[in-house]
């Protein structure tokens, strides 16, 4: 995470910027439909404070570690998009919500204890 | 600059407050709550918190044009709609209006897994945003300590909140926060120790079968406050607090004096009657007459075309109206007018802040000269000594604030006791009373009599002489009793009395017309005997007179023969 923006999305690995709500739904529409097993995971976090920073770089190494590359990390900036905050009832950051595969799942903190993640996530290390 | 100085200066003397909109609390509270700060409630239970958050920014939105946010942990946002639309508070409108912002925070534990540090940024920029959408002066947070059942860590938990309160007051909002009871704290998970400014809990407590809800105020730093407990009200307009004293007496006394109805009464208070705005107490035991005697007074006060509230918590209207037609006083007309209004409900439908409350608002809207419960006794089955006597105070200052006249009944119920005696419940409400009348039954040769007398009048030269107290058609009398060596006479033994003295007066002047006359008669008698007297002297002082001549005649004669014999006898030669 070298650059400035955490307001993105990495895509089956790759970083890309998320460039409005609407586009994301239709991102995400089109996951639903091309990869049935694919994990969408959303991190909230509200500008680059250290706990974000921390928390984006844990998310990454565990999906690499447990999901390869079949996964979707969108990055939310609340300080950017504050209604967010309400629409999707966020209090603590980062938070960390599992959207797909259902059922959401919902992690708070920087994501340091990798078991409680894993438990959280309901992972178990790839074969 | 000068003036902003003076301005600064004046500042620090009392911290600024905007009013809270609460019925009450602004006036226990000097002027409402600290402005641009935080304020913890705290309660338990039912006890009304939210409807104290939501008041709080409702009130700031209609009678303060400040616009507000209430966020709740507990309460969804379609529930508190409808919980606040019985209390007609209409929230859609207010929402519509963009006046207002509704917000419900879920945490459910179970869903969470903590993982790290983190920190409560998103509740700070919800809030933010909220405040924002409204240009929010006013925030309502029920309640905050949600939040320990959401969260796990403590340690990071009480650093936000520390950080939140600080936050709120840089945002400059005025903020309600609500707490839940603990049971050595204040609040459970003590909020208090972040909230420097205003403490004020909320209670609810039952004491027999009926509901008393109180609030007190813990702290308000910078700031003079009531520091009673004092019982308020949910009604159907909110919140009302009520004071259970008014901070001073200063009550003007109006040196008008009103009339009675009952002459003789009026006579009896130095022919003036009773001062405006005082307030009386008619104790006295059952059937005695007393709510004969508020009757009578109100129909006085009626003819005067004074206005009246009358609250009766033993009968109905129309059974009291009946009633009082059969001795002579006939309200009816005076309910038509519109001078006379009623208020009948049983003591026990609601507590006694209920009560009062009720009686406050509608002497606030009736505005009447003369205020009559009948009777107060009943009162105590709802609430205790103190508690009868601090709604009594209150009800008491209010009225004396309008000048209203206040005129209570209280029933005895020491049947047995004599016609002196003092009832205890009565001494704790008495000196509450500028007046005390007091009616008694008394029971001798076979029949029972009422008697009346007053006991005191602050104020006012007054007759202490007991009277009979007749009830008849033509309405109330008092009669002057007797005091024989039998007690007092009452009934027909007075009116025996009344006779026998007749009588006697009858029986004195014959006897002072026979004396008179046996003088006349010695009288005469001892002329007669003087008459005698002086005639048989007159006849004495004839024979005298006579018998003295004779003696006379002779001596001359004896002195003639002398001298004629010295003569012969040549015997100056």
């Amino acid at each position: 995470m070298s650059t400035g923006d955490t307001d993105r999305t990495i895509r089956r690995g790759e970083i890309v910027p998320t460039t409005s709500n609407t586009k994301r739904k239709e991102k995400k529409k089109e996951n639903e439909e091309s990869a049935g097993d694919a994990w969408i995971l959303r991190l909230y976090v509200a500008g680059q404070t250290p706990n974000s920073l921390t928390a984006f770089e844990n998310l990454k190494k565990i999906c690499e570690n447990y999901l390869e590359s079949k996964y979707t990390i969108e990055v939310i900036d609340l300080l950017k998009h504050p209604q967010l905050a309400k629409d999707h009832q966020i209090i603590a950051v980062p938070t960390l919500i599992r959207k797909l595969p259902t059922p959401v799942k919902k992690i708070i903190g920087n994501l340091s204890d990798t078991e409680k993640v894993l438990v959280g996530l309901d992972l178990r290390k790839v074969t | 600059m000068k003036k902003n100085k003076t301005d600064a200066i004046e500042g620090m003397a009392e911290i600024e407050k905007i009013p809270s909109g609460i019925k009450g609390l602004d006036e226990i509270t000097r002027g409402g709550l600290p402005k641009g700060r935080p304020s913890l409630v705290s309660g338990g239970p039912g006890c009304g918190k939210t409807l104290f958050a939501m008041e709080f920014v409702v009130r700031g939105i209609t009678d303060y044009g400040e616009p507000g946010v209430f966020v709740a942990f507990e309460e969804k946002i379609d529930d508190l709609k409808m919980n606040f639309r019985s209390m007609g508070f209409d929230l859609d409108e207010l929402v519509r209006k963009k006046k207002l912002v509704l917000d419900h925070i879920t945490i459910e534990r179970s869903e969470i897994e903590e993982t790290g540090e983190y920190d409560l940024e998103g509740l700070f920029i919800r809030l933010g945003a909220l405040i924002d959408e409204v240009g929010a002066k006013r925030v309502a947070i029920d309640t905050l300590e949600a939040l320990f059942s959401g969260f796990a860590n403590e340690a990071i938990l009480r650093s936000e909140l520390r950080r939140l309160f600080l936050w709120l007051k840089d945002r400059g909002v005025t903020a309600v926060v609500t707490g839940e009871r603990g049971d050595q704290s204040i609040t459970k998970y003590g909020l208090e120790e972040y909230v420097a400014d205003c403490v004020i809990t909320l209670d609810h407590r039952v004491t027999n079968q009926i509901a008393t809800r109180r609030l007190h105020i813990v702290k308000y730093r910078g700031s003079i406050h009531g520091t009673d407990e004092y019982p308020f009200l949910i009604s159907e307009d909110g919140i009302s607090v009520l004071p259970i004293t008014s901070m001073s007496l200063t009550h003007k006394a109006s040196v008008e004096h009103i009339f009675t109805g009952i002459s003789r009464l009026d006579m009896m208070l130095g022919e003036k009657g009773f001062y405006r705005g005082s307030s009386i107490l008619i104790s006295g035991q059952a059937g005695t007459g007393k709510t004969s005697i508020a009757a009578t007074f109100i129909d006085a006060a009626c003819r005067r075309n004074e206005k009246c509230l009358f609250f009766i918590f033993e009968e109905s209207e129309s059974q009291l109206l009946r009633n009082m037609k059969s001795i002579g006083v006939n309200l009816e007309p005076w309910v038509k007018s519109g001078l006379l209004k009623f208020h009948a409900v049983r003591p026990t439908a609601y507590s006694l802040e209920m009560h009062l409350s009720v009686m406050l608002k509608l002497i606030g809207e009736f505005k009447p000269g003369v205020v009559a419960v009948d009777p107060i006794s009943n009162l105590y089955p709802i609430g205790d000594d103190i508690q009868v006597r601090s709604m009594l105070m209150r009800l008491i200052d209010f009225a004396k604030s309008l000048q209203i006249t206040g005129l209570f009944t209280s029933l005895s119920n020491d049947v047995d006791a004599g016609a002196y005696t003092v009832e205890p419940t009565e001494i704790h409400v008495s000196s509450l009373m500028d007046a005390w009348l007091i009616l008694k039954n008394v029971e001798g040769n076979g029949e029972r009599n009422r008697a009346f007398s007053i006991i005191k009048v602050r104020g006012m030269a007054h007759s202490n002489q007991l009277r009979e107290f007749i009830l008849s058609d033509k309405g109330i009398q008092l009669m002057d009793v007797y005091k024989g060596s039998e007690g007092v006479l009452f009934g027909s033994a007075r009116m025996a009395q009344e006779g026998s003295e007749i009588d006697d007066r009858l029986h004195k002047n014959e006897e002072i017309e026979r004396k008179k006359r046996e003088l006349e008669s010695r009288r005469k008698l001892m002329e007669n005997e003087i008459a005698l007297i002086r005639e048989r002297f007159a006849r004495e002082e004839d024979e005298m007179k006579i018998l003295i001549g004779q003696d006379i005649s002779r001596e001359k004669a004896t002195a003639k023969t002398k001298k004629e014999i010295a003569t012969q006898r040549h015997v100056d030669r």
